[in-house]
């Protein structure tokens, strides 16, 4: 029997095509849409990872449990044996150390008095190490303004508006006023190298980069850092497999009751972006839901339309004895086979497209004002499992609830008057 | 003899109103015990921290309420670090970096030396009399001492605290312990003067421990290792060149 549905379809191009055509567009829409959303929820934990809570991070639990303040005084000792062995035990993961800190950047006039001063906030990485992974990892060399990247110790980047703000020249002096890890008042004097857009609010306004090595030699953290940051290997964030990290490290200090014994936490934990992902996902499910509704509607509309035209037909067959259920299932059954074929359809266009946008992005550079650190400038879709399978469910049943729908109408057909109808 | 009570009830208050000192009395004895013309003292500065401990060694020379100068001489990483108060003004100069810079605005309340003093506290007129009103509570006993509790309420809008509460001993008119409060009410600071000496008429303390309620610090401890009162301070001291040399 599905042969010949099939059949009477192709052969009646009117009664196919057109709802062909809207399934695909409609499910080449929505695999789109998908994985255009999926790419920028990639993005958003791939910031979130890079500029602040890495896919797992080490604190101490004292400076854990006041992680907002960054309380340099409770920084977690030790960090060089700490990375050590997490590198060793984790090999195909990148660590790094991370200082956050904040303070008055003082500018000195020719005589050594203050010409400017302004609150800053900043961060220590590591910059100056061979093959240390944070320049790349932070976007820093493409985000420079002016000048250059530090290349020796006591250099560092500060924000362009703050730059442009406190008349800051590239090669001048700035001193560093700040807390030491000890609570003390520390003055520690940097070059100016470069300038820096962050594309963060707060911190385009006044934020330093400067080695971690000046960092701790400024703060009196030798061997101390705030952080540990983690990444995933291939950089890319895997819930699960972070959990197991995190699982594996905090069941090694299970017993210790120190306050500053190190604690790991993952990123979705970290950043709270748990509710906001689950929150996503359920924004597929709604997008999936959208377009059901809209191209039920429509093809309900183009149900009623070829019910309208199927009517002679419709008529001769309950004429001939057929039972208005059957009649009725077989156009449920040639529903499913228009929304098979344009889910596949509409899902082939809709992976180019989505493959297209992952593979080349779209480079909005620009459209954007400013290119930073935070958000690179290529806006990128992600093509995962549910992009190859999304796109059926709004096809099938808006297909098959519009026939339904629409179909209603056999049931209203009178027997008696059909040979009536007939001889009209 | 109903007559006789009735007088004497009339009278006892009377005569007590005359032996109790008011609130203003006994702060103008707590400054004229305080407050000395030259001083120069040798100072131990004990920073118990959530961590560790702290100890610092600072020089210092004071002239009246005004001036004063402050050399840290240990640990290391402190050793060389001055500051110099002029009035109201604070200024701090670094051996690391070769800078003077003055310290005003919020950092004037951040911890001094990563202890429970802040540089307000520094700069702080120590005339009791001049920035508060004071209302005599009565009296209690404090490290068995008897004291005199008064309320005190900044007269004046740039007062630190807006309001304390101290103990002064009775006999020696020194404020053997000290409550700091916000405008809101709230404690931010305790000061606890644990042992005492006498120079002439003047005591003074030798031991005592300052506290920021607000931290989970365990105190700062603060040594007079040696005071010497009236001392000759050289002039160019209290200036800015004298930071650098």
């Amino acid at each position: 029997m599905m042969k010949f549905l099939i059949n009477g379809l192709l052969r009646d191009r009117q009664r196919s095509l057109f709802p062909i055509l809207i399934v695909a567009i409609g499910v080449w829409i929505t695999v789109f849409m998908q994985a255009y959303i999926e790419g920028i929820l990639g993005d958003i934990v791939d910031s979130t990872a890079r500029f602040a809570t890495g896919h797992v991070k080490v604190m101490s639990r004292a400076y854990a449990e006041n992680e907002d303040q960054k309380p340099n005084d409770l920084a977690l000792l030790g960090v060089d044996q700490i990375a050590a062995d997490l590198q060793q035990q984790y090999p195909g993961m990148t660590w790094v150390k991370r200082i956050q800190f904040g303070g008055l950047l003082d500018i000195p006039d020719e005589t050594g008095e203050t010409r400017s001063q302004g609150p800053v906030v900043g961060m220590g990485v590591d910059l100056l190490s061979p093959g240390s992974s944070e320049i790349d990892i932070l976007n820093i060399e493409k985000a420079v303004v002016t000048g250059r990247m530090p290349q020796n110790p006591g250099e560092m980047l500060i924000s362009d508006n703050l730059a442009r703000k406190m008349g800051v020249q590239l090669g001048e002096a700035a001193t560093l006023l700040s807390s030491t890890m000890y609570g003390s008042m520390t003055m520690y004097n940097f070059t100016v190298v470069g300038t820096i857009r962050f594309g963060i609010l707060g911190m385009d306004r006044g934020a330093v980069i400067a080695d971690i090595a000046d960092v701790q030699q400024a703060l009196d953290m030798v061997d101390a850092s705030g952080e540990i940051l983690g990444y995933l290997e291939n950089r890319v964030y895997d819930a699960e497999r972070a959990a197991v990290v995190v699982d594996r490290f905090n069941a090694g200090y299970l017993g210790v009751e120190d306050e500053f014994a190190p604690v790991m936490g993952r990123l979705d934990e970290l950043s709270r972006l748990s509710e906001y992902l689950a929150m996503a996902e359920n924004f597929s499910g709604i997008l999936v839901l959208v377009f059901v509704l809209v191209m039920s509607i429509v093809l309900w509309n183009v149900g009623l339309l070829g019910g309208l035209r199927r009517y002679g037909e419709v008529g001769i067959r309950l004429a001939i004895g057929e039972h208005k259920g059957h009649v009725y299932r077989s156009m449920i059954y040639e529903s499913v086979f228009i929304g098979l074929v344009g889910s596949l359809i509409g899902t082939g266009l809709g992976l180019g497209s989505a493959y297209w946008l992952q593979v080349q992005g779209l480079d909005i550079s620009s459209l954007m004002k400013n290119v930073n650190m935070m958000y690179p400038a290529v806006i990128r879709a992600e093509i995962t499992g549910e992009t190859y399978y999304i796109g059926f469910f709004p096809g099938l049943f808006s297909t098959v609830l519009g026939t339904a729908l629409s179909g209603i109408g056999i049931y209203r057909r009178q027997t008696a008057q059909l040979f009536k109808e007939l001889e009209a | 003899m109903k007559k006789m009570i009735v007088v004497l009830i009339g009278i006892l208050p009377v005569a007590g109103w005359g032996q109790l000192p008011t609130g203003a009395e006994i702060l103008q004895k707590v400054d004229e015990n305080t407050i000395a013309g030259n001083r120069s003292a040798t100072t131990t500065m004990i920073v118990h921290g959530r961590r560790n401990d702290r100890t610092m060694t600072a020089r210092s020379w004071v002239e009246g309420a005004d001036k004063s100068f402050s050399e840290y001489l240990a640990p290391a990483r402190e050793k060389g670090t001055k500051m110099l108060k002029l009035g109201d003004q604070l200024w701090m100069y670094s051996p690391q970096s070769d800078r003077i810079i003055r310290i005003a605005g919020h950092m004037l309340r951040q911890s001094m030396m990563g202890s429970d003093f802040s540089y307000e506290d520094m700069l702080e007129d120590k005339s009791l009399l001049d920035t508060y009103s004071a209302e005599v509570l009565g009296s209690e006993s404090f490290l068995e001492r008897d004291c005199w509790v008064l309320k005190l309420t900044a007269n004046v809008e740039d007062a630190a605290y807006h309001s304390r509460k101290i103990w002064v001993d009775k006999e020696r008119m020194l404020a053997l312990r000290e409550d700091r409060y916000a405008r809101s009410g709230k404690l931010l600071k305790t000061a606890e003067i644990l042992e005492v000496f006498q120079e002439g008429q003047r005591w003074y303390p030798r031991r005592m421990v300052f506290k920021d309620a607000l931290s989970k610090g365990k105190g700062t401890e603060l040594i007079i290792e040696s005071i010497e009162f009236d001392a000759e301070i050289p002039r160019h001291i209290f200036s800015k060149a004298a930071l650098r040399k």
